[in-house]
């Protein structure tokens, strides 16, 4: 089956700029998939979904969406997509019910209609529907600036399934949000993504949000670090560790030092090795140790590893 | 599809109007300013030296110096929704680029068209001679002034980055062209350089077919008036499709680069 999102060679550099924001990377999605993107700040997550959801021009490379090329056929691809931008894209002169009619008739859905009261009989239920869902019966005709930063962020991902796109983005979605209304988010989307099978684009620099994703892309000035699994990714980047103690540290790090090892002192000492490591590395350590542990890296290692490199000495 | 998107953008402006009535107070006050003050003492001052009222000269000029302007401000709330970020969601859309501008030019074509009809109305009040005709006439031609600023707005705008920058420039595009368009005085007579910069005001042919029209019929037309309607019309028309089409073009661009 062919991908929903094929990314190949994306470059994009911005002009006046040194060096590119994006740095030939490529990657598919496939139908009905969790995708997280994730990197820190300035890696070029927003930068990667801005061309993918064609408000911004690759500098070179391919990308198609559900088969329709973003650069020849720039409205295929938005007929087919839903997107959550990392700002609020709501009106806030409008209610939420005019946000969401806005939205269903500038994708063809609807004929305009001036009120509510106007619009065809299956729109009034699938907004009364959503209301519901939402628990906002009373405020759908109420303006959006009365709402919760989280009910905003609710509304922004209803508008953007109304059209039954087959692929949801969703650029750094919790920003700002405190973390019972990031949890409450998830769960919904996480509910929504089911019913409507719908496949999801993520990017976004906390972790925990990408622990349910098919595939995680970990990027980093541009350019892919790893990409697979979530399994892959912690096996691909951190390994494991061996975390070792004894009563005489000084020695210890000396030893380590002189091995060359990559380590980390905490509460105990935290080796990075590969698992065909573990007995070598044992072996050559002469300082008698009080404790001995082997670990396998989580996705936090993986992640820190590549935006704190500096962390290991 | 793209004709219920037009009317749902331009719907959407007009909806902002009404629900900040602020807005369309504060409006009327330059026009109000203008015509009352300016209007007033020039009649008072030069009145017997022309063989033309004053104040219905002003009155015509500044109706549709405000209309032109009003709706070429209003497309700054163009760069305002960019920074607020809601006009990616209509930029994400599956309707075509010019359909999103011809939306916002008619939406604020709207808004200006209600400031048009306050100040027909304050134009009763101090008592500008009107028939229906005149009016209606009128009202079609504040369509047309309204339509064009927009157009106008749409090109000054579409290279423009933020509200602030919009702030900044517009007063320097705006100003001169309220005296180079002969608003408030007459321009048959202007030294050639300024001749040249009038020629190249926009808004010199919006008030000039506003006067045109106000004025058919009447004895003062031939002292008021510098062309025919129609040449004004086309002149319009011309200027008014390359500022869509090249500010269009602009204004994506810059969006995606």
């Amino acid at each position: 089956m062919k991908p929903v999102i094929e990314v190949k060679d994306l470059t994009k550099r911005y002009p006046q700029s040194k060096s590119n924001a994006v740095d030939c990377i490529s990657f598919d999605v496939h139908q009905g998939e969790f995708f997280a993107l994730l990197g820190p700040n300035g890696a070029g997550k927003t930068t990667t979904i801005s061309v993918l959801t064609t408000t911004l021009i690759a500098t070179s490379g391919t990308v198609r969406v559900c088969g329709y090329d973003v650069d020849t056929d720039p409205s295929g691809v938005r007929r087919n997509s839903g997107i959550i931008f990392q700002n609020r894209s709501l009106d806030e002169n409008l209610t939420a019910e005019e946000n969401i009619r806005l939205h269903a008739i500038l994708y063809g859905m609807y004929g305009f209609r001036p009120t509510f009261g106007t619009m065809p009989t299956d729109y009034k239920h699938r907004v009364e529907e959503l209301a519901s869902v939402l628990g906002i019966e009373a405020e759908i005709h109420n303006p959006i600036n009365t709402f919760s930063g989280g009910m905003k962020r609710k509304l922004e991902i209803i508008r953007g399934l109304i059209h039954s796109p087959k692929v949801l983005f969703l650029d750094e979605p919790t920003t700002g949000l405190d973390p019972e209304s990031r949890r409450n988010l998830w769960e919904y989307l996480s509910d929504a993504q089911q019913r409507n099978g719908v496949t999801v684009f993520l990017t976004t620099h906390y972790l925990e949000e990408v622990n349910n994703a098919d595939k995680i892309c970990i990027i980093d000035r541009g350019k892919i670090v790893s990409l697979g699994s979530p399994d892959e990714v912690k096996s691909d980047l951190a390994g494991a560790y061996l975390v070792v103690d004894c009563n005489e540290r000084s020695s210890l790090i000396e030893e380590l030092d002189s091995l060359g090892v990559k380590y980390e002192v905490n509460r105990r000492i935290k080796i990075q090795v590969t698992p065909s490591e573990v007995h070598k590395i044992l072996r050559n350590i002469e300082t008698p140790l009080s404790n001995v542990e082997t670990q396998d890296a989580t996705l936090e290692d993986a992640y820190l590893k590549i935006i704190g490199e500096d962390s290991w000495s | 599809m793209e004709l219920s998107a037009v009317v749902a953008l331009a719907y959407r402006d007009l909806m902002k109007l009404i629900r900040d009535p602020i807005r369309l107070v504060t409006s009327l006050i330059f026009p109000v300013i203008f015509i009352g003050i300016l209007g007033g003492s020039f009649q008072s001052g030069f009145g017997s030296m022309i063989d033309y009222d004053f104040m219905h000269f002003v009155f015509v000029g500044v109706l549709a110096q405000t209309l032109f302007q009003s709706s070429a401000l209003g497309i700054i709330s163009l760069i305002e929704d960019r920074q607020n970020d809601f006009i990616q969601e209509v930029f994400v859309s599956p309707i075509s680029r010019y359909t999103i501008v011809i939306g916002k030019i008619i939406g604020e074509s709207l808004v200006s068209l209600i400031q048009g009809i306050a100040i027909l109305g304050f134009g009763v009040v101090i008592g500008i001679p009107f028939n229906i005709s005149i009016v209606l006439s009128l009202v079609v031609v504040s369509v047309i002034v309204c339509v064009f600023g927009g157009s106008f707005g749409i090109l000054v705008l579409s290279n423009l980055k933020s509200q602030r920058i919009a702030n900044q420039i517009f007063p320097f595009i705006m100003l001169p062209q309220i005296f180079l368009s002969g608003v408030f005085t007459p321009i048959g007579d202007l030294p050639i350089v300024l001749d040249v910069l009038s020629r190249l005001s926009p808004m010199r042919y919006a008030v000039d077919l506003a006067r045109g029209i106000y004025y058919a019929g009447k004895t003062e037309y031939d002292s008021v008036v510098l062309v025919d309607p129609t040449v004004n019309l086309v002149i319009i028309f011309g200027l008014f499709s390359t500022f869509v089409i090249l500010g269009t073009w602009l204004f994506v661009r810059n969006e995606r680069k």
